[in-house]
């Protein structure tokens, strides 16, 4: 029978099934950081328990991390014993570590791919609802909470009610300044917050095959934010040209087998979806959100809504709670909206490519006076690609802060926050209440886009700075 | 985990879609790594002004809500974030159940592994069950008969997948029922994976 790529991967790694759609699930790999581990580690400790497989698993620190300072002892008392907890609980239990110091430290959804950790047909777990991050290369890749990790640490398994399947079909070309960023905005407003619940995405179309890895992952990861906890594309040539010789990635002989495997990791002709959307990325536009949860996006050269103009009672309300919270009128153009703050960085545009694009926004000016801006790569290597490529002397000489690798404004756990009201624009992929601190408001859009609103201070069509 | 059978408690409305886990235990919080004592931070921002006086409107400040066990949620409740701090500050404060049209599913997945039953309605329901917790009418949630009963004796039935409905019912520990029932199944499957796939056991 014809199948999805979902319904392979899923079958591939029952080790019990139901007629009901629940089966055990064999999970070959999870990613470990300091937030949603301890509570794991401590459930493990009470029952007794061991990690059945340590090697399946690599830990790192990202979420609480400062991303300056580096040489000094973490300042916050909290995110010190939290980051030390990480590396004893690693230690204590055989697994994997990099420690803040490593070279490799970075983010878990940047470093598991750059590493070559993430390979395509396995199952991949960490306790982050971004996990969805690695569906890119055709893993079947989800967040969990602390009790699944951990289940998987004792068990190496989960239970779990199988996906419907959603197949997104995205065609033609993106318009010049147009990137992954604005398409996973478009796809989110598209199936709005809750589209996706209950479905495992399956992006596909010429549009995705002409995405690079960074991009992939980019679509990939704000798959949760329109409620999916799961987005999937097939790998392809590019998928493995990017894992050639990563560090982890099998060699030899060993990756020529693993090539041939993975070829069949694609979802059958005639296979059936539950659901499907066909979206034109040749009508995109560069996408900024104006409200407080990522599916309230417009075009950059639109506006806010009208609550008035609203279809219903509840979206109403929905609308006004949002523009109140982000201080806007309703109707309000986004172009031109002062900002305070610019956040260049996460698990969404924290790769060389996205702070490639946004250096060649930087190179044409200076970060406008009235605006801070920082830029985190997402991982050591990140940064020292950057480097060599001197992108961290464009975006200093512009006046951008060249930070270290962590999660940083995209959750506002470490020390990196913002003042209540202060308007942030943000490559980031939540765009809640209190995200970037109390009372602030992020507008999520493009690394390019985000540079191009630093230098003038204002969100602006990074198409019509490029001219 | 504690069981759960039958509940009939004061329910806190909480109309507005997509309450994100970051609004139900903030970040900054997320530093404590304890998974026990977390009840003040439960919605923080919405129930501490700045100053840290209690904001009087927000509804679990409201006296007629103190005891409350039961929320009743807009749309999506739950969404965002994995952190299973959401489900143990809300477990902390007393909560029990929590009725939407629907939740985050990792957020739906914690609540299970942690006493609560998410309760899934139809907006019509739903919007019943608003105007009752507004009014301040108790509600029963059985998870035996899966039905919510509302103080007129109006009956309505939920759906809740019968392995979760089973582990709640009797309080099981998921990891406990896999390593009791599951350990020969799993090293057969990983025998077969190794075989298959022996690139993802190197190291081994």
């Amino acid at each position: 029978m014809a199948s999805t790529l979902y319904e392979k991967l899923w079958a591939a790694h029952e080790v019990e099934a139901s007629p009901d759609g629940v089966s055990l699930l064999y999970i070959d790999r999870s990613l470990i950081h300091e937030v949603s581990s301890p509570q794991a580690f401590e459930g493990l400790r009470a029952a007794g328990r061991g990690v059945r497989r340590p090697q399946a698993h690599l830990a790192v620190a990202d979420h609480a991390v400062p991303t300056r300072d580096r040489g000094r002892p973490i300042a916050d008392p909290l995110a010190r014993e939290q980051v030390a907890l990480l590396a004893a609980n690693a230690k204590a239990f055989h697994i994997r570590h990099l420690g803040l110091h490593d070279p490799r430290q970075g983010i878990v959804h940047v470093i598991g791919p750059e590493l070559g950790f993430t390979l395509p047909g396995m199952t991949l777990v960490c306790g982050d609802s971004h996990t969805s991050t690695h569906g890119a290369f055709g893993a079947l890749a989800f967040g969990i909470g602390a009790s699944e990790c951990e289940c998987v640490l004792a068990t190496q398994t989960l239970r779990q009610t199988r996906a419907k399947t959603l197949r997104l079909r995205i065609t033609g070309a993106l318009g010049l300044g147009v990137t992954a960023k604005d398409l996973t905005l478009s796809v989110v407003a598209a199936l709005g917050a809750t589209g996706g619940v209950g479905y495992a995405i399956e992006y596909c179309g010429e549009t995705v095959d002409g995405l690079s890895m960074e991009g992939r992952m980019t679509l990939c990861n704000m798959s949760i934010e329109a409620g999916a906890r799961m987005g999937l594309i097939a790998p392809d040539e590019t998928t493995f040209a990017y894992l050639k010789g990563r560090p982890m990635a099998p060699a030899g002989a060993s990756w020529d087998a693993a090539v041939e495997a993975w070829r069949a990791l694609r979802s059958d002709a005639s296979a059936v979806f539950d659901r499907t959307l066909d979206l034109d990325a040749g009508a995109i536009a560069p996408r900024v959100t104006w409200g407080t949860s990522p599916d309230q996006s417009a075009p950059v050269t639109g506006a806010a809504p009208d609550p008035a103009q609203a279809a219903s009672e509840a979206d109403r309300r929905k609308i006004a709670r949002a523009l109140d919270y982000m201080g806007l009128a309703p109707g309000e153009r986004l172009e031109g909206l002062a900002i305070d703050n610019v956040f260049i960085g996460s698990c969404t545009n924290g790769r060389i490519e996205d702070l490639r694009a946004a250096a060649g926004v930087a190179r044409r000016g200076r970060v406008d006076a009235r605006v801070t801006a920082i830029v985190v790569p997402g991982s050591g290597a990140v940064k020292r690609q950057a480097e060599a490529e001197g992108l961290d002397r464009i975006f200093r000489e512009a006046g951008f802060e060249w930070r270290d690798p962590g999660c940083s404004l995209c959750v506002a756990m470490n020390n990196d926050r913002l003042e209540p009201g202060k308007r942030c624009a943000s490559t980031s992929n939540r765009n809640f209440e209190g995200r970037q601190g109390i009372g602030a408001r992020t507008h999520l859009m493009s690394p390019a886009m985000a540079a191009a609103a630093a230098l003038a201070g204002h969100i602006t069509d990074v198409r019509q700075a490029s001219r | 985990m504690e069981s759960f059978h039958t509940l009939t408690a004061i329910a806190a409305p909480l109309p507005g879609a997509n309450i994100d886990t970051d609004i139900i235990f903030p970040a900054r919080f997320l530093l404590i790594t304890a998974k026990r004592g977390l009840r003040r931070y439960a919605f923080y921002e919405w129930r501490y002004a700045a100053d840290g006086a209690p904001i009087a409107e927000f509804v679990l400040n409201r006296p007629a809500y103190q005891g409350a066990e039961i929320l009743v949620a807009g749309d999506n409740f739950g969404c965002g974030s994995s952190r299973e701090q959401a489900c143990w500050t809300l477990r902390d404060a007393g909560i029990r159940a929590v009725i939407s049209t629907s939740f985050g599913e990792i957020f739906r997945a914690n609540c299970c592994k942690n006493g609560i039953v998410p309760v899934t309605v139809s907006p019509e329901v739903l919007q019943a069950l608003l105007d009752d917790a507004a009014r301040g009418e108790v509600l029963t949630v059985d998870l035996e008969s899966q039905v919510v009963v509302r103080s007129n004796s109006e009956r309505i039935g939920f759906l809740l997948e019968g392995w979760r409905r089973e582990a709640l019912l009797n309080g099981w520990d998921e990891v406990d029922l896999i390593l009791n029932s599951s350990t020969a199944a799993i090293a057969a499957h990983e025998a077969r994976a190794r075989r298959a796939s022996p690139w993802l056991f190197e190291g081994d």
